[in-house]
């Protein structure tokens, strides 16, 4: 299949992998940011792959895993407000709050519906005039501009029943935040490629510039990873420090300047809470004062009740790169993907589910 | 004669065998069925297989099938996969009062023309009209009698070492042509699924090999699914190679769209078995004869290592461990 056996191809993997082998003899510590490159990773088999030489940390960029239980909790009162159609993607369905998923709120009679886009969720606005419906926005840079486009569309329609619970957070500043604390020391990060298509390649660039960190914006196919990890190795190996691109299919340095413009129109940053590293500043997204009517917290009357975490899981940690799902007791005992703890094992970019679904063989 | 299915239909009274007579023994009439007695009598003799399965599949019309040809092809199946030859099935209908009765004939003649092409009567059936809401549009429920050959000793308890994977064709076309069709989720696509009878292409195999361990038709959960159950009830490991199974482009492409991996997409007329290998080309060449194998290949190999589990060979060279689907990302899809 075009533009996907060709970042496929066991030959130029192996050729990939070789190089790599040649080329690295300095111990290195690189980082995926992106739960998308750590199921590419793991599904895939690259780290089997890799020379000792390098290690791989999976970070914190999966949406699902990041969304505090206090921010959850506030989605499952908000689906059991009295009419209120709460839509979300599939991801957001099993996961576990304080005292229930999506799900379970489903189960006990809230209207609560699976979309693909925002597009739909407007739709459903359209077909139910008489009930608010209110779109989960969870998400990064890759997501927050098409839920702002279906704001803009909203009000272009006059539809005065759409709600977004907007839970968006910002990338570049979480890794800074992670950066700064100090506790997991890196000498590559490997650039999230869907992020990086909307913010551009430039966004990354203080962290070469300001903490020594060699940066490679990546793609999802393994020879997209392997580019990067050789990209990363080239850095290293030659004490250099850049930021580069190995998604040239899909990023451009200035990124895409439409995409950033709706995002700002409707949202301006504003703190936000990461699971596992509390809040964060202007890491997250709120609605601008001209869009305040679309936002679903001060439209609505609820109660989230007291966050309760789950004890035991470490997915804190995990998404902090401090620790891996194998640390973790509960991994694969108590915590599987059909009865998760934590939200890593449930997200199909969770670092757990990724760790227990295609764990390495051996 | 109303044109759609009221509560009536399903009294018992008057309008219940007017179904009946008018509309389901008319397309489905057999001299056993039209006895139209409490239960179908027949003569039996040697090892019997019996299935029973439930069809809920939605839409109850897709793109190369309808709930009709799905609920008697995957109860042959079920029955092929022990070895068993087809012989009779019940169908029992649970009918959402407002179906278009046009559609239900639809159905109904999708039914005999699938059971004419596999060789199997439909004996006995049932009728409940239930009110809106209380399912969706058609449920139906078969069960399925077989007769097991002589010295065909099939089970997915048999698998051995050594034994050949062999695939009867592409994995995940049913899944994602339901798919495509589903509310919110329509994408067009030149996908049909899958959906056959492989009674006669279990007898090819079974003609060309005795050595034919166990047999299972990959549907709900996938290849990866069926595979970890083989391993599991067999005690064995199995070793599996990315490259070697059979993906159509559209498959592939819509599951890279909506994120799935076409090892958990349902087929409903592939089957994977595991062969001795000295017979497994054999088989294989047998298989690519039928038209429901012609795709076939062999994709792996049972092993005595890591028992109960399924490892697979990476397109690039690296191997993971597949597991059985969780949860169910996916619509009803059968």
């Amino acid at each position: 299949m075009k533009f996907v056996d060709e970042f496929r191809s066991s030959e130029l993997a192996q050729g990939l992998v070789r190089s790599i082998q040649h080329h690295s003899t300095r111990r290195a510590r690189f980082m995926e940011f992106c739960g998308g490159h750590t199921v590419t990773i793991m599904k895939h088999g690259i780290r089997q792959l890799l020379p000792p030489t390098i290690e791989m940390l999976s970070g914190p960029g999966c949406p699902v895993c990041v969304t505090d239980n206090a921010d959850l909790d506030k989605a499952v009162a908000l689906a059991h407000v009295p009419g209120v159609i709460l839509t979300t993607f599939g991801d957001m369905l099993k996961v576990p709050g304080s005292r229930s998923s999506l799900q379970e709120a489903r189960a006990d009679g809230a209207d609560v519906r699976i979309v693909y886009s925002t597009l739909d969720a407007l739709q459903i606005a359209r077909d139910n005039p008489a009930r608010p419906v209110v779109f989960l926005g969870i998400g990064f840079e890759t997501t927050a501009p098409t839920v702002a486009a279906s704001v803009l569309q909203a009000d272009q329609e006059g539809l005065h029943n759409y709600h977004v619970l907007s839970l968006h957070k910002l990338c570049p500043p979480v890794i800074k935040a992670l950066l700064d604390s100090g506790e997991v020391r890196l000498n590559g990060l490997i650039c999230p490629g869907h992020v990086s298509a909307v913010i551009g390649s430039k966004a990354w660039e203080f962290i070469s510039r300001e903490y020594g960190i060699p940066c490679v914006v990546s793609g999802f196919e393994p020879l997209d990873v392997l580019q990067c990890v050789y990209m990363l190795v080239s850095q290293v190996e030659k004490s250099e420090c850049k930021v580069e691109i190995a998604y040239r299919r899909g990023v451009r340095p200035e990124g895409n300047q439409r995409a950033l413009e709706l995002m700002d129109r409707v949202f301006e940053p504003c703190p936000a809470r990461w699971r596992g590293m509390g809040q964060v500043a202007a890491t997250g997204l709120r609605f601008r004062k001209t869009y305040q009517r679309f936002d679903a917290e001060s439209a609505f009357d609820f109660d989230p009740g007291p966050t309760l975490e789950p004890k035991g899981c470490i997915c804190g940690e995990i998404l902090r790169a401090v620790k891996t799902p194998r640390d973790c007791q509960l991994f694969g005992k108590v915590c599987t993907p059909a009865s998760p703890v934590g939200p890593c094992m449930v997200s199909s970019e969770g670092s757990c589910a990724a760790y227990y679904l295609y764990g390495a063989a051996e | 004669m109303s044109d759609k299915i009221i509560m009536a239909h399903g009294s018992g009274g008057k309008l219940a065998h007017e179904l009946i007579e008018k509309t389901f023994l008319n397309a489905l009439a057999n001299p056993l069925l039209a006895k139209l007695d409490d239960s179908a009598v027949f003569d039996f003799k040697g090892r019997l297989a019996f299935t029973t399965d439930s069809y809920v599949v939605k839409p109850i019309f897709f793109p190369g099938g309808d709930i009709g040809r799905l609920a008697v092809c995957g109860t042959i199946n079920d029955l092929a996969m022990s070895g068993a030859v087809p012989l009779y099935l019940s169908l029992a209908f649970i009918i959402e009062e407002g179906l278009l009765r046009d559609d239900l004939i639809r159905i109904l003649t999708s039914i005999q023309a699938t059971s004419k092409e596999a060789g199997v009567l439909i004996v006995t059936g049932d009728t409940k009209v239930v009110d809106r809401g209380s399912a969706d549009k058609l449920f139906i429920n078969t069960a399925g009698l077989g007769l097991v050959p002589n010295g065909v000793n099939i089970s997915g308890s048999n698998a051995k070492p050594g034994d050949k994977v062999i695939l009867s064709g592409t994995m995940g076309d049913h899944g994602i042509a339901v798919m495509s069709q589903r509310e919110g989720l329509i994408f067009s696509t030149l996908l049909s699924s899958d959906c056959a009878p492989l009674n006669g292409l279990v007898a090819d195999m079974i003609e060309a090999s005795s050595r034919i361990h166990a047999m299972r038709d990959p549907t709900r959960g996938g290849l990866a699914t069926t595979l970890n159950e083989l391993a599991a009830q067999s005690k064995v490991g199995i070793r599996i190679e990315e490259e070697k199974i059979p993906v159509r482009d559209e498959v592939r492409g819509a599951c890279e769209m909506l994120g799935l991996d076409p090892l958990y997409v349902a087929n409903e007329g592939k089957l994977v078995a595991l062969v001795g290998p000295e017979d497994a080309e054999a088989v294989l060449e047998k298989m690519r004869r039928n038209s429901y194998g012609r795709e076939a290949s062999i994709i792996g190999e049972v092993r005595q290592d890591h028992p109960g589990r399924v490892v697979m060979k990476t397109r690039i060279g690296a191997s993971r461990i597949v597991d059985m689907l969780v949860g169910d990302p996916l619509p009803r899809i059968c």
